[in-house]
């Protein structure tokens, strides 16, 4: 009996820590901002390739078997510089207004898998080339006065100006270096990063043989979830971001600096999507699409958990994780075999995509009940 | 949610009345006028410069046009962002290659079926037989589908990006229903609808096309005045106060609940058009049509058009869907690129699309290119104050001024 619930509750616990770190950097940005980052199932690629670049890096070396823990690290100051980034760049301009930041988003995620597809040394050296020329003018324009009054015109021509320098240049070097400039790093296949050795067996216990690539995201998962509620209630910056999400205008009005805890906050939620990456490039091969498959999951465990709450995700991801495993491995078979209708529709959801068919529905229900999901915001200003 | 859209006059004076008629004859004359253009120049031109292809391609855009009328609606008029659409633009397009599908020899079941083992017909596809179900069911089947949704969803009040993720959620869960149902519908190889017949004549050919060109051209101004009848009257301006402040219609005790799954089951009913007008014109349906990204995609054509604005929609499906075409024949790695550009361009830099950039700085800017100076825009008292004439007459606009 313990050996066959042992199964059930492994699968789903394994599904749910996946599931978790995933939706854990979402969960705090949306919490925190509002902001629906639709590339954040794209971070968690950029993650799982910076862990097949750490690995092959390694290969030679001496830590060859530890280089899972140097790209966990990588693969968090990677993500999160780019979060950043696209903070800066894109996200700001855009608070208050959710649906276009999604849109935003979701093109920014287009890019970044294209880029992914697409990224040799000619491509980077153009990229470079541009970003020099264009933003190193835009500095030096910036800081003469006399010039400010052109400033667009000067911007739109130091644009042509630089592009075309960056194209020309970075065709020169595709003509000169032919293959090795113009071969894509990682293409459009899938690329494999394989578990170091001690993780590559499993525990066996009775029968069943849980493997150590899971345990490990467990384990890991876990070691998030402490981390990130460590910081957010035991430092100074967490403190100031919990009173962000509560109140920003008060927040803001008691000296606190609230695009900092924005910029810091899309950070800290990019750089999890990272250590998620690398958590799932363990699980299977790697492609410029593997982030598109988690991101709705990772949605879904946001909504169902209610907004702005650590436990409402982490209690979420467990029951979508736990029912997911359990419907798609038809665990209950045994249960329902005394009618055979009801055999026959378990059956028919037995495979892990119908499962996700029979979850939406489940959560569709549950919200009828409990609109605003299992740990509400409770406050004047929830429903306006 | 923050689009600032030119409506058309709420209440207008007695006096105004034939004005407002004028106008609108003046409009249906327009759309009319554009739809002969579309009908009969624009094919043979095409036709003759050796485009052919080109026409099928308007054809099917015109087509997509319909859902992004359906999207605005949803949209840009009530301020609920559907990511959804696929699964009404397909259900519609499934619809109609089921029937075509069925035009075999008595006893014949779709050949498909016999791979995966099936010899009998399953029961969900008996009706589309007929073909008068057929046209009903794509219409009406989007239709159900999108009020049930809307309704339980509507009626929690989950909205903003609660309803965006849903509809996407409801998506993915129809787009794996359809991929892993091999036996049911053909899975992930869809239902290919250019081999089969339709009166008797194979669907791939150019009468046929010619055919459903035309009545993609018909639909669309159909569905435009549909749209631009419920915009424009005491509904329009209830899904415009929704988006703009949807608890402060509620206060007014109205329920917003009813009209939104109206409104979002009206969308659904033009995305099934226009998921059958697309599938007859390229010839297959498959799951793909509920990809996530085809129906962020819709979104898109709206946004760049100019949402808020039925015009922009369908002016945005055909230019997106164009600049698609001859982006990716040219170079097709760079699409995704420039789509992706093109997400980020029009939200943080053209808000309120093409259309909205026409109405207000375009207009501008194309006046000082025509080198006369903006009109001054203030109020007009002032201009008529003779004090203010004076100064402007003795003192000069004078660029210190400003």
């Amino acid at each position: 009996m313990f050996e066959g619930l042992l199964e059930p509750l492994f699968g789903g616990l394994s599904i749910a820590s996946v599931l978790l770190l995933s939706a854990l950097g979402l969960a705090i940005v949306f919490g925190l901002m509002g902001v629906i980052n639709m590339a954040h199932g794209e971070l968690m690629m950029l993650g799982a390739y910076t862990t097949f670049v750490v690995q092959n890096a390694l290969k030679k070396t001496a830590f060859a078997d530890l280089y899972i823990f140097l790209a966990l690290i990588a693969a968090f100051i990677v993500t999160a510089l780019l979060g950043l980034l696209l903070e800066r760049g894109v996200v700001r301009y855009l608070y208050g207004r959710p649906l276009e930041t999604l849109l935003a988003t979701w093109g920014v995620s287009l890019i970044l898998q294209q880029f992914v597809r697409s990224v040799s040394w000619q491509l980077v050296a153009g990229i470079v080339l541009f970003c020099l020329f264009f933003f190193g003018s835009l500095w030096a324009i910036d800081r003469r006065a006399d010039l400010a009054r052109w400033r667009n015109g000067l911007a739109t021509l130091m644009f042509v100006i630089s592009s075309g320098i960056a194209i020309t240049v970075s065709n020169i070097l595709g003509a000169t270096y032919k293959l090795a400039a113009t071969k894509p790093w990682f293409g459009t296949q899938g690329v494999d990063v394989t578990a170091p050795k001690w993780l590559r067996s499993g525990l066996i216990v009775g029968t069943y043989q849980l493997p150590y690539t899971r345990l490990f995201i467990i384990v890991l998962t876990i070691a998030c979830v402490l981390g990130i509620y460590w910081f957010l209630n035991q430092t100074a910056w967490g403190l100031r971001i919990r009173a962000v999400t509560q109140n920003r205008e008060m927040s803001s009005c008691l000296g606190i600096p609230t695009k900092t805890v924005d910029a810091l906050t899309f950070a800290i939620g990019s750089g999890l999507a990272g250590i998620a990456g690398c958590a799932v490039s363990l699980l299977g091969s790697v492609s410029p699409n593997t982030g598109q498959a988690y991101i709705v999951d990772t949605f879904m465990v946001v909504v169902v958990g209610g907004v702005g709450k650590l436990v409402g995700s982490i209690v979420a991801a467990t029951a979508i994780g736990l029912v997911n495993f359990v419907i798609s491995s038809n665990a209950f078979k045994p249960l329902v075999s005394f009618s055979a209708d009801l055999t026959a529709i378990f059956d028919f959801f037995a495979t892990s995509s119908m499962a996700k068919v029979l979850v939406f529905a489940l959560i569709v229900v549950f919200l009828q009940f409990r609109p605003a999901g299992l740990f509400p915001q409770k406050g004047r200003t929830v429903d306006a | 949610m923050t689009v600032e859209t030119i409506e058309p006059k709420t209440e207008a004076p007695a006096s105004l009345g034939g004005r407002k008629k004028r106008y609108l004859l003046l409009e249906a004359g327009i759309v009319i006028a554009l739809a002969l253009v579309l009908l009969l120049v624009i094919p043979p031109i095409l036709n003759g410069i050796g485009q052919t292809v080109r026409v099928n391609q308007l054809g099917r855009y015109m087509s997509l046009a319909i859902v992004a009328l359906g999207i605005d609606l949803i949209w840009g008029y009530t301020g609920l962002l559907s990511l959804g659409h696929g699964i009404f633009f397909a259900l519609g397009g499934y619809a109609l290659a089921m029937y075509l599908q069925l035009q075999l020899p008595t006893g014949q079941i779709p050949e498909f079926f016999t791979l995966y083992g099936v010899n009998q017909l399953p029961l969900f596809w008996q009706p589309f037989y007929s073909f008068p179900f057929t046209l009903v069911a794509i219409v009406v089947v989007p239709t159900i589908v999108a009020g049930l949704i809307g309704y339980l969803v509507f009626r929690n009040r989950i909205r903003g990006v609660y309803f965006s993720i849903l509809t996407q959620a409801a998506l993915i869960v129809f787009f794996n229903f359809f991929n892993g149902q091999q036996k049911l519908i053909n899975g992930t190889n869809g239902l290919k609808t250019d081999t089969s017949l339709l009166f008797g004549i194979q669907v791939s050919d150019p009468k046929i096309q010619t055919m459903f060109y035309a009545l993609s051209i018909l639909f669309l101004m159909g569905a435009y005045a549909l749209c631009r009848w419920l915009t424009s009257g005491r509904m329009g301006r209830m899904l415009v106060a929704i988006r703009d402040d949807e608890p402060r219609v509620r206060f007014s005790g109205y329920n917003p609940t009813w009209y939104k799954v109206f409104v979002f089951a009206v969308s659904a009913a033009l995305a099934g058009i226009s998921g059958a007008l697309y599938t007859v014109q390229s010839g297959i349906i498959t799951p793909k049509a509920m990809d996530v990204a085809f129906s962020i995609e819709m979104v898109i054509w709206v946004a760049v058009g100019g949402r808020g604005s039925l015009l922009g929609a369908i002016l945005g499906a055909l230019v997106v869907n164009f600049a698609k075409t001859l982006l990716s024949e040219q170079f097709p790695a760079f699409w995704l690129f420039f789509q992706g550009a093109l997400f980020l361009l029009v939200v943080t830099v053209l808000p309120s699309g093409l259309l909205g950039w026409m109405r207000t700085d375009g207009i501008l800017l194309l006046r000082s290119l025509l080198g006369r100076r903006p009109a001054l825009i203030t109020y007009p008292s002032l201009e008529t104050d003779p004090e203010v004439e004076y100064e402007r007459k003795n003192l000069g606009n004078r660029e210190s001024d400003s």
